[in-house]
């Protein structure tokens, strides 16, 4: 490698010009907006204003409240289903690998908006295929989108069908990458596949683990499309509202763009405190 | 032996019967948009379980038309998702390059800049994007609102950096001696040799174009400056709407992305499976 100044940085300048003025300066921007009042022409600076009112909503904490729940139960559920996809698709026993991964893959291509209206469809109270199929097997309908929990359930079902193919890739990956001759060993001192997978897969797969779980929680945190076109804006009764659709009324329905910044820069915060927490805890170990 | 391959096909059978039913349930929503999207209105309204396809899918396309330009809106998520994906693939592979094959100074800096932002929330940038798109740049509904601030991707150019750095040093320093320029190097040595990564690059790049939703709508909201998934999304929740046209629409967007997800599986793979290879 050639210590050459001027010819790097004129291959990273484009890059780096869309970064500095649709990020930094965004992300700068974004925190001085979010001690300002903005409904009031001019703008004018009042620190407490934003973050105030934003320790004493009730419907930030109910956003906050139903972010972090999806969070805590979606997000492993899926990760975990993930890892299962992965180790049963690894396996040398599989026939018809391809119609699998297929299955698995496939909905990672399909857009927001696409499985959204299609998961509307199949989950409605009267005429949807899945009441209909419980009904078929005895069993009552549930009203998906006017009670809170069977809603928050349908949203979490619909974020896991999308993405836990996703995750399934990458660790599958991983998996891959593991060396033969540390399984060859294992199984010559007759070492069971589920030990196999506890004691070698799984430490030697943590760091492509975390990977998948920081993406996840980062996007999770951000979660917007299903609850607005799915339950509708957050439906029944902010039952589903998440942090994501809170900033999108905020800002871009109100544009109130000084609380919609609180909003964000909350969000940043957890959604760091939470990789931290992820990275120290995986170094610790080690 | 044989008691040994005996418990291999009960293992193997426990495998497939476990494996099946839920590669079924992953199936089936997007069996049920296929069959939704040939059903007409009524048909999907109606009491009965209906898990085969119909013919009326001509008829709910027109009645998509009817409610919503869709055709000119696949026109604009056309045009745009591969305007976007060749200029961020030359945009990325120019970093990835650069942060591959050469020392400079505040490298460490800009590569922990780039690592940084993974994991920072899109929605950090959001307001102060649109405020500056919008009000100061007056660039709203145009196709340069959509393709230019997406256009920074940390992944992308970790990705390339990465196949760059996987390349043989004697292969450009044998250029270099024939006196040949940098730039050519990298257009006519190095941009080559990554051609499968490039597009792999490109296939997850045009996907993520193709299906972005958040920025396009609030950016392109006037009805003939809408991507499709925003015009299509703009369907969903009014009363007087075909679901059957919906469907229509949710088929248009999605199937041609699975027909290239079976011919490119390969690459799609390795492009989504990159974040795991470090």
């Amino acid at each position: 490698m050639r210590n050459r100044n001027a010819t790097a940085y004129r291959f990273l300048t484009p890059y780096l010009l869309i970064f500095a003025v649709f990020w930094v300066w965004p992300i700068i921007s974004s925190f001085l907006i979010s001690f300002q009042a903005t409904r009031t022409v001019p703008w004018r600076f009042a620190p407490a204003f934003n973050w105030g009112r934003l320790i004493g909503d009730p419907a930030f904490f109910n956003a906050l409240k139903n972010t972090l729940l999806i969070l805590v139960i979606q997000v492993p559920v899926m990760i975990t289903l993930a890892m299962v996809m992965a180790v049963l698709l690894n396996s040398p026993l599989l026939k018809a690998r391809g119609l699998f991964r297929f299955a698995f893959f496939a909905p990672v291509v399909v857009g927001e908006v696409a499985y959204s209206a299609v998961f509307r469809l199949m989950f409605n109270l009267n005429f949807g295929i899945i009441n209909k199929l419980l009904n078929s097997v005895g069993l009552p309908s549930v009203d998906w989108f006017s009670n809170v929990t069977p809603a928050m359930a349908l949203i979490m079902i619909a974020v896991t069908w999308r993405w836990a193919g996703y995750n399934a890739i990458i660790l599958l990956a991983g998996m891959q990458s593991i060396p033969e001759d540390v399984y060859e060993a294992a199984t010559l001192d007759r070492v069971s596949k589920l030990k196999q997978f506890f004691f070698i897969t799984l430490p030697l797969l943590k760091p492509v683990v975390v990977f998948c779980l920081v993406l996840s929680i980062i996007g999770t945190m951000q979660l917007f499309t299903e609850p607005f076109l799915i339950t509708e804006r957050g439906g029944p009764g902010g039952g589903t509202e998440t942090l994501g659709l809170l900033l999108y009324r905020q800002g871009f329905r109100s544009l109130n763009f000084g609380y919609a910044s609180a909003v964000a820069y909350t969000m940043a915060g957890l959604a760091i405190a939470i990789t931290l927490v992820q990275l120290w805890l995986t170094r610790e170990k080690q | 032996m044989s008691s040994l391959s005996a418990a291999r096909l009960r293992r193997s059978i426990a495998l497939h019967l476990f494996l099946t039913p839920l590669a079924l349930i992953w199936l089936f929503p997007l069996w049920m948009m296929v069959v939704f999207s040939t059903m007409p209105d009524n048909g999907i309204f109606s009491p009965g379980i209906e898990l085969l396809p119909h013919g009326n899918f001509i008829d709910n396309f027109n009645n998509l038309q009817r409610d919503t330009d869709f055709v000119g809106a696949i026109g604009i998520s056309v045009s745009v998702a591969v305007t976007y994906t060749f200029l961020s693939v030359l945009l990325t592979s120019m970093a990835g390059w650069a942060l591959a094959r050469y020392q400079f100074f505040g490298k460490g800096v800009v590569v922990a800049i780039i690592l940084g932002t993974i994991t920072l929330p899109y929605a950090v940038v959001l307001i102060p994007q649109f405020i500056m798109v919008a009000r100061d740049f007056k660039l709203a509904n145009t196709w340069v609102a959509l393709i230019v601030p997406p256009l920074f991707n940390s992944l992308g150019v970790l990705f390339m950096r990465q196949s760059f750095s996987m390349m043989p040093d004697d292969l450009f320093d044998a250029a270099r001696v024939e006196g040949v320029k940098e730039w050519r190097i990298f257009l006519f040595v190095a941009l080559p040799l990554a051609r499968p990564m490039l597009a792999a690059l490109a296939i997850i790049l045009f996907l993520a174009s193709w299906n972005n939703y958040l920025w396009p709508l609030l950016i392109n909201s006037q009805p003939g400056s809408m991507t499709a998934p925003v015009a299509l999304g703009t369907l969903i929740g009014l009363t007087k709407v075909s679901w059957g046209g919906i469907m229509a629409g949710a088929v248009m967007l999605t199937v041609p992305m699975l027909i290239v997800f079976v011919l490119l599986q390969r690459h799609f793979i390795a492009g989504i499976a990159a974040g795991a290879i470090k």
